[in-house]
């Protein structure tokens, strides 16, 4: 118990000290994060609008995989993409192991399923009868397309919540391709980890306390957002 | 709707925009007066122990400071520090398995392997000492009574130069205990080997330093120390650049020849005595090298 109230200790001390060590730490986390979920978006929700609005052969089996998908455990993911990004490996070329580019990367694959599943099952919670109705009134395919995005805006900002939580809790891919190297690629996660074997439990008490209070916060102005343009 | 899309941008947007200034700001200043390399990143892998201790913190911004290399140490244990230079993976590396290292470059991955410094492991256990080994002089009959008695007996498992020294010493007293329901293997590093054997009362074998660095949270006491086959050895090995040429071979050299400068040696010798009371490792660079 002493050991927590030490941990809270510390973790006020760091965050209203603007411990700068803390402070890189936690935007390198935010950066990487937010950059990954971003670029699922971008993949995922015109994926998952693809498949809930298309018919076509082999869309079940597809969909079964970005369901599994949604499973993808970080370390398989970290591993596979380190493997890939080896000096020479296929894509050694690009130079971007244990960089932040690489986590994003790993990231990205992590929350892209999860954002196209979310997406899938909005798209397909909505009314079929909405779909003829929208088409009846002389829209075009891609006006349909973003009327029906429209509708479906509050399980999308869930998915937008979902993905950035998956990544930004996440640790196997970020060790394995950043390599927790200080002032590089040292995430709050890998931090944590790193303290808790080093010994220096408050601390790494702190920076989970660091970490709830980032993703609160980030949920946070997401929910307001969600919230605030609820359909009437 | 168009206001929650300006909503997320914005967030994202002020993000990007908020780590840039940080980025920049972070650019140490005097790094226009250090030297340029022409091949700036060099990959150092090293055991957990040199990161766990601290010892990197220190030594590596003196390293970039004088030479302009930027390093990228990725801690893990010495038998995957190794396999990532055979595979051509790593530029340079730091490591505490001499048998295993023996073996690293008889194949030819790596060359001009050098002694930096040591310290020594030490097996530790909960003070009432259930397999009575306190004060054993050999660590090989002190493995031998922990048998006998079934104690707990947790492993690192983890094929790093600990787990190395801890399975020898198995080999000499009667065979590695696998699957024994007393010996128990963690897969992980140091640190959180020494948490598990804490809350378990069980006995362990750790490297001294990561031990002193850890002894204020831990209820388990050194009971054997100071056998010869406890020693400690560190070598930095140079991959051999023929394996790949990507690997940074002027960045390699800068690296071990800077682990065993003089200047180094001396900050090596003096790690931890101001925190710790003693050292937590001693310099060897140019002494005779048994373990070549």
């Amino acid at each position: 118990m002493e050991l927590i109230l030490e941990g809270i200790r510390q973790a006020l001390t760091l965050m209203f000290g603007l411990d700068p060590e803390l402070l890189r730490v936690t935007w390198l986390s935010l950066l990487v994060s937010g950059t990954a979920t971003l670029l699922s978006l971008f993949i995922g929700i015109p994926a998952g609008t693809f498949l809930a609005l298309q018919q076509f052969p082999g869309r079940r089996f597809i969909i079964s995989l970005v369901n599994t998908g949604m499973g993808l455990p970080p370390v398989v993911v970290g591993l596979f993409v380190t493997i890939i990004l080896w000096r020479n490996g296929p894509l050694g070329a690009l130079r971007i192991l244990y960089t932040p580019t690489a986590m994003v990367i790993a990231q990205c694959v992590i929350a892209a399923p999860i954002v196209t599943g979310i997406s899938l099952a909005a798209m397909q919670s909505l009314d079929p009868r909405l779909r003829l109705q929208i088409l009846a009134l002389g829209a075009n395919r891609w006006q349909m397309v973003w009327l029906l995005m429209r509708e479906a805006r509050l399980p999308l900002l869930a998915a937008v919540m979902a993905g950035f939580g998956g990544v930004i809790s996440e640790i196997g891919a970020s060790l394995m391709v950043g390599g927790n190297i200080l002032g590089q690629t040292r995430v709050l996660t890998t931090a944590t980890v790193m303290e808790t074997s080093k010994g220096n439990f408050a601390l790494a008490i702190a920076l989970s306390i660091v970490l709830l209070v980032l993703v609160y916060v980030v949920n946070l102005t997401l929910t307001n957002v969600q919230q605030r343009s609820r359909p009437l | 709707m168009v206001r929650w899309v300006y909503g997320i941008l914005l967030l994202f947007t002020g993000v990007m925009v908020l780590a840039g200034c940080v980025g920049q700001a972070s650019a140490p200043p005097g790094l226009a007066t250090a030297p340029k390399p022409a091949h700036p990143e060099v990959i150092l892998t090293t055991t957990t122990s040199t990161q766990d201790s601290g010892l990197l913190d220190v030594l590596l911004p003196m390293f970039e400071k004088q030479t302009g290399y930027k390093v990228k140490p990725i801690a893990v244990g010495s038998g995957q520090a190794m396999a990532l230079g055979e595979r051509g993976e790593a530029d340079v590396l730091l490591v505490h398995s001499p048998d295993a290292e023996a073996r690293f470059i008889e194949a030819g991955h790596g060359i001009n392997r050098r002694l930096v410094m040591h310290n020594d492991f030490v097996i530790i256990g909960p003070p009432a000492d259930p397999a009575k080994i306190k004060g054993t002089a050999s660590a090989v009959d002190t493995f031998k009574k922990i048998a006998e008695a079934n104690a707990l007996f947790i492993s690192r498992g983890d094929n790093s130069g600990t787990d190395a020294l801890e399975k020898k010493l198995w080999g000499q007293a009667g065979g590695v205990p696998k699957g024994q329901p007393w010996y128990q293997e963690t897969g992980q590093g140091m640190g959180t080997t020494l948490n598990v054997a804490n809350e378990k009362d069980g006995y362990t074998i750790t490297d001294r330093a990561t031990y002193l660095a850890r002894k204020k949270d831990l209820k388990l006491d050194v009971l054997v120390e100071k056998d010869q086959p406890l020693l400690n050895i560190y070598h930095v090995i140079q991959v051999n650049p023929q394996k790949s040429p990507k690997i940074n071979a002027a960045g390699a050299q800068a690296f071990a020849d800077f682990m065993v400068a003089p200047e180094t040696q001396q900050v090596i010798a003096e790690f931890g005595r101001e925190k710790y009371g003693e050292p937590l490792f001693f310099a060897d660079a140019g002494k005779v090298d048994e373990w070549n």
